[in-house]
C-alpha cells in the first residue's frame, strides 16, 4: 500500500474543496513547549544524524517535501515542519525517538492527516513522525476475529481484509476510506454505529507503543483482562501527548445478517428529538441514529442525490442489524414510535443498495454542506439527548444574531452533534467570528452537561475550550499523566491540555457538570 | 442520597497530612487483606444521583449498594450490562468499580471498563475531582475514569461513578451440549463470532453451555439454528451461582486458580478438574501443580493466573519492564503522593513512605 500524502492531507471531496481554502489566510499558533533552549541543530545536521539509522530518501528537509505536511484535516492552521521523518518499521520509529530524545527535540506523530482538531499540526522545531510507511495488516486471526494491524493501516482496509471470513471493523469515522487506525486509536474514533459497537476504546484490545524515550510498552491484551493500571485506557484518545502507537490489535466482529435503515421526515426538529428519546427509551439500541436538519439535508441531497425529503425540517435514519427476524421486530417498533411522534413521512430502505444510498448521504454530509460556502467550521460538542431541543433553538437564535448560517448533523443516538458553520474566510474578520460563535456552541454543551468534544479531540482548535471543562486540578492531574508517560514533554507539545497559565490568561471558567453557575449564558 | 462529602475529604486530608494509611471499604464483600489502618466507610456516602432511562446512564455514590441500583434499573428495564459479580449482598457500586469486575456476559457484552463514562474521587491530597461525564462520547482530557476500574482505590477514592446502561432482555434460554473441552473451545469461539444472541458460555465436567437472550422470537429462533442442545431448567441458577463463584466447585479445599487467558487458546495442559468461562477466556482449574508452572502456563496463553480467592494484590504482576513499572509508579505518586489510600493492595511494596 503505497501512501501518498499529499493525497491524504485531508478528506477527498469530489469538488476538490478542503474544509477551509486553501487561499486562507495562515494561522499563526502559539505552542507552549516546556521551556528548552532552542534548538541549534539544522534540518541538514538532524537528517545526517539520522541517516545512521533510516534511508536519507525517508527524511524530508526540503519545503517542497515538507508542505503536505503542514496542515492535517483542520486546515486553518499550519505550520511547516523542522524535518519530516517517514520511519518504515518499529525500529526505525524507535531510533528517530531515542535520537529526539537525546537531541531534545519536540516530536509530533501524525497517521493520514485527516484530523480535525490540528492533533498532527507541526511544530515548528519539530520532527514530524509520519507512520504512514506502517501500513501492513500483520496477522489476521478468524476464530479469535482479531486483526493485529501497524498503525497506518485504513480503517477501511481492516473491514476490506476480513471481509472474506464475514467480519469487519465496526468503528467507522466518516473519514474510514483515509483514516488510518493509529490516529483512531489516538483520537478515541466514533462513527455512526457507536451507540450499539462502541467506540475505538471498545474495539481495540492490545496496543505496543513507544515512549519518548523510545521504551516499548505492552499494553492490554488478547486475553480478557489483565493486571495493573489500565495504561491502554490512557492511550486511547491521548492525542500523541503519552506515546508513539507502533502496532494495534483490533477486535472484528461478525457482519450482521441484515441490515434496514429507516429515513423519516419531520415538520419540526423538536419531534424528531422526541423520537429518538422514545426509540431509546423503548429499549431498543439502534445500529445507527442520525439527524439531519434541512440545510443538512439539501446539501447532502444535491451532493449524492439519496432521494432525501428536502423540505423535511429535520430527518432521521434508523438502523437495525442482527438476525432478520430481530431486525424485523425493531423495524415495526421504531416505525410505530416515529409515526406516533409526528414523522411526516416514513420509508424504509428496499434494498441495500438503497440502504447505502441513504448513509451515503449523511457520511459525505460535511463535504456537501461544504460546498455551500467558501469555507466551514465543523464543531464536535455532545449533549444529552434531551437537551437537543434547546441547544438546537439557541443555535438558530445565535446564527442570526452572528449573521452565520449553521447547519447540523447530530450522532443522534449518542448525544454527539456536529454544528457546521458556513463562512468565507475573504471577508476580513469572518474566521475570528465563526470561532467565537463555535467557543459560544461549546460553552454551551458544557454548561448543559456535555463535552466540548465527542470524537474529533482538543488538538490546538479546543485547547482554551478544556479550561472550561476541568478546574485546575483536573489539569494538574493531566499533565502529571503526561509527565508520568514523558517527564520530557517532548511529545505534541502544546496540544490537548492547556496549561494552567494560559487557562488564567484566557480568563476561562470552569463549568462542571452544571454544578456552577454561568453568567455568561442566556438562561432560557 | 445518604451523607455529605465534607466528612470523607477531611479524613483524607488528615490522613495526608499525618501520612497515616487508610483502607477504602465499602460492603466488605471483596474480602481484602486486613491491614489495621484506619477505615474509609464507604457505606456512609450512598443513593442515586442522577438517572435518566432514555438517556441510557446512571450516576450513583460509592456507597451505594449494588443491588439496590440493579433494582432500581430493573424496575425501569434496564441493567449493567456486564452483569457484575457482587460476591456478597453488602457489595458496593464504588467497590465494583475499584475491583473492575466483570461477570458471565463479559465476552459478548463487554467490561465494566467498556460502561464507565465519569468519576468523582478524592486524590490522596484529599482533593474532590471529576473526570469523564455522563455522555457516551467524550475524548476531553485524558481517560482518567477508566484508569480508576480495577485500581482498586490506589489511586482515589472513589465517591461517585456514572455508568451507562443498557435494555433488559425479555427472554433467556440455557443450551447444553456433551463436549470434550477442546470441542468446546473451538464452538464457544466459533459460535460467538457469529451474529447469535449468545450473552454467556460455559464448560464443565464435559456439559457445555451457552446462554441466549434477546426477544422471544430470537431465542427461539437461535436455539432452532444452534443444532441439538437441549434446553436445561436450572439455568438463571447457573449462570447466578457461576458468577458468585457459589458452585460446590469453588468451595474445594485444594487449590483453586483462575486463569485469564487468550479465549482461543488450546487446553492448557494442567491435569485437574476445570471450569471454563468467558468464552475461553477465563478457566478456572483445581490443580496441584506449584505456582511458577500455573504462572508459565497462563503466560504461554497470552494471560495470567491468580489464586483464588486472593483479590486486589499482584506483587510483582504490574508492569511487564522497567518502563511500564517506571509509569505505574509515577501514577501512583501522582494520585496519592504519601501512600495512604489502600497501601497493601495492588504492588504493595510500591507503597513506600
Amino acid at each position: 500500500m503505497s501512501v501518498s500524502p499529499s493525497s491524504l492531507a485531508s478528506i477527498p471531496v469530489p469538488d476538490g474543496k478542503h474544509f477551509s481554502s486553501e487561499s486562507h489566510e495562515q494561522k499563526s499558533v502559539t505552542t507552549e513547549l516546556p521551556t528548552y533552549p532552542e534548538i541549534q541543530l539544522s534540518p541538514a545536521q538532524i537528517r545526517s544524524a539520522l541517516s545512521r539509522w533510516l534511508p536519507e530518501s525517508s527524511i524530508l528537509i526540503s519545503e517542497e517535501s515538507k508542505r503536505p505536511y503542514e496542515t492535517d484535516g483542520l486546515s486553518a492552521y499550519r505550520q511547516m515542519p523542522y524535518v519530516v521523518v517517514l520511519p518504515a518499521n518499529e525500529k526505525e520509529v524507535q531510533a528517530v525517538l531515542r535520537y529526539a530524545h537525546e537531541q531534545r527535540i519536540p516530536v509530533v506523530a501524525r497517521g493520514s492527516g485527516t484530523g480535525l482538531s490540528g492533533g498532527a499540526l507541526p511544530h515548528a522545531r519539530g520532527i514530524l513522525l509520519s507512520l504512514a510507511r506502517l501500513n501492513r495488516i500483520l496477522a489476521i486471526d478468524p476464530l479469535a476475529r482479531t486483526v493485529r494491524v501497524q498503525p497506518g493501516v485504513r480503517n477501511l482496509a481492516i473491514s476490506q481484509a476480513v471481509a472474506p471470513h464475514g467480519l469487519y471493523y465496526a468503528p467507522d469515522p466518516s473519514s474510514q476510506i483515509a483514516c488510518s487506525i493509529g490516529g483512531n486509536v489516538a483520537e478515541n474514533s466514533g462513527g455512526v454505529h457507536c451507540l450499539k459497537y462502541g467506540l475505538t476504546f471498545h474495539n481495540v484490545m492490545s496496543i505496543r507503543v513507544l515512549t519518548m524515550s523510545g521504551d516499548l510498552l505492552e499494553l492490554g491484551s488478547e486475553a480478557p483482562e489483565t493486571v495493573g493500571y489500565d495504561l491502554m485506557a490512557l492511550m486511547i484518545g491521548s492525542e500523541g501527548l503519552l506515546a508513539v502507537i507502533t502496532e494495534i490489535i483490533v477486535k472484528v466482529i461478525a457482519k450482521p445478517q441484515t441490515a434496514k435503515v429507516i429515513l423519516a421526515s419531520f415538520d419540526r426538529i423538536e419531534q424528531a428529538g422526541d423520537a429518538v428519546a422514545q426509540i431509546i427509551a423503548s429499549g431498543i439500541i439502534p445500529a445507527g441514529l442520525e439527524m439531519m436538519d434541512r440545510l443538512a439535508t439539501r446539501a447532502a441531497e444535491d451532493f449524492v442525490h439519496a432521494g432525501y425529503p428536502v423540505e423535511a425540517a429535520a430527518v432521521l435514519l434508523c438502523e437495525s442489524d442482527g438476525l432478520p427476524i430481530v431486525v424485523d421486530e425493531e423495524l415495526a417498533r421504531m416505525k410505530e414510535i416515529l409515526e406516533s411522534a409526528g414523522a411526516s413521512e416514513i420509508r424504509v430502505a428496499r434494498d441495500d443498495d438503497e440502504r447505502q444510498k441513504f448513509w451515503a448521504g449523511r457520511k459525505a454530509a460535511f463535504p456537501a454542506v461544504g460546498r455551500l460556502a467558501p469555507d466551514y467550521y465543523c464543531i464536535d460538542g455532545t449533549i444529552p439527548r434531551s437537551r437537543l431541543g434547546e441547544v438546537l433553538t439557541q443555535i438558530a437564535h445565535w446564527s442570526q444574531e452572528f449573521g452565520l448560517e449553521v447547519a447540523n448533523v447530530f450522532h443522534a443516538g449518542d448525544g454527539n452533534l456536529h454544528p457546521l458553520i458556513l463562512y468565507d474566510a475573504a471577508i476580513p474578520d469572518a474566521f475570528e467570528k465563526t470561532e467565537a460563535l463555535a467557543a459560544k456552541i461549546l460553552e454551551l454543551c458544557v454548561a448543559m452537561g456535555g463535552t466540548i468534544t465527542g470524537e474529533h479531540g482538543v488538538g490546538v482548535e479546543k485547547i482554551n475550550q478544556m479550561c472550561l471543562q476541568f478546574g485546575t486540578e483536573e489539569l494538574e492531574i493531566f499533565h502529571g499523566i503526561r509527565k508520568a508517560f514523558d517527564p520530557t514533554g517532548l511529545l505534541n507539545p502544546g496540544k490537548a491540555i492547556p496549561t494552567l497559565q494560559r487557562c488564567a490568561e484566557i480568563g476561562g471558567m470552569h463549568v462542571h457538570e452544571n454544578r456552577l453557575p454561568f453568567p455568561e449564558l442566556p438562561r432560557f | 442520597m445518604q451523607g455529605d462529602l465534607e466528612p470523607l475529604l477531611a479524613q483524607v486530608r488528615r490522613a495526608y497530612q499525618e501520612s497515616m494509611p487508610l483502607s477504602i471499604r465499602g460492603g466488605g464483600s471483596k474480602r481484602l487483606p486486613v491491614t489495621g489502618e484506619s477505615v474509609l466507610d464507604m457505606r456512609l456516602y450512598s443513593g442515586v444521583v442522577e438517572y435518566q432511562p432514555s438517556e441510557l446512564f446512571i450516576t450513583v455514590r460509592a456507597g451505594t449498594l449494588l443491588v439496590a441500583v440493579e433494582r432500581l434499573l430493573e424496575e425501569n428495564g434496564q441493567m449493567l450490562a456486564f452483569e457484575p459479580p457482587h460476591l456478597g449482598l453488602q457489595a458496593t457500586v464504588g467497590g465494583m468499580v475499584a475491583a473492575g469486575l466483570s461477570g458471565p456476559r463479559r465476552m459478548t457484552a463487554g467490561a465494566l471498563r467498556d460502561y464507565v463514562l465519569g468519576v468523582r474521587l478524592i486524590d490522596g491530597q484529599g482533593r474532590d475531582l471529576s473526570f469523564g461525564g455522563r455522555v457516551i462520547k467524550n475524548v476531553a482530557g485524558f481517560d482518567v475514569s477508566r484508569l480508576m476500574v480495577g485500581a482498586w482505590g490506589t489511586l482515589g477514592v472513589i465517591t461517585e461513578v456514572t455508568l451507562k446502561v443498557a435494555p433488559r432482555f425479555s427472554h433467556q434460554m440455557t443450551l447444553e451440549w456433551n463436549l470434550s473441552e477442546t470441542q468446546a473451545l473451538k464452538r464457544m469461539n466459533e459460535w460467538i463470532g457469529q451474529s447469535w444472541p449468545i450473552t454467556a458460555t460455559s464448560h464443565h465436567q464435559g456439559h457445555f453451555r451457552v446462554r441466549l437472550e434477546g426477544s422471544a422470537a430470537s431465542v427461539e429462533v437461535s436455539a432452532k439454528a444452534l443444532a441439538g442442545g437441549r434446553e436445561v431448567h436450572d439455568g438463571k441458577w447457573w449462570w447466578s451461582a457461576l458468577r458468585e463463584q457459589q458452585l460446590d466447585f469453588f468451595a474445594t479445599p485444594r487449590p483453586l486458580w483462575r486463569i485469564v487467558v487468550r479465549p482461543t487458546a488450546p487446553p492448557l495442559g494442567l491435569s485437574g478438574q476445570s471450569l471454563i468461562e468467558w468464552g475461553g477466556g477465563v478457566r478456572w482449574m483445581v490443580c496441584e501443580h506449584g505456582s511458577n508452572q500455573v504462572g508459565l502456563v497462563a503466560h504461554h496463553a497470552g494471560g495470567y493466573a491468580q489464586r483464588h480467592p486472593s483479590m486486589g494484590v499482584y506483587p510483582m504482576m504490574l508492569g511487564t519492564n522497567h518502563e511500564g513499572q517506571r509509569i505505574h509508579r509515577a501514577l501512583r505518586e501522582l494520585f496519592d503522593p504519601r501512600s495512604i489510600l489502600n497501601p497493601a493492595l495492588m504492588a504493595p511494596e510500591w507503597a513506600s513512605r
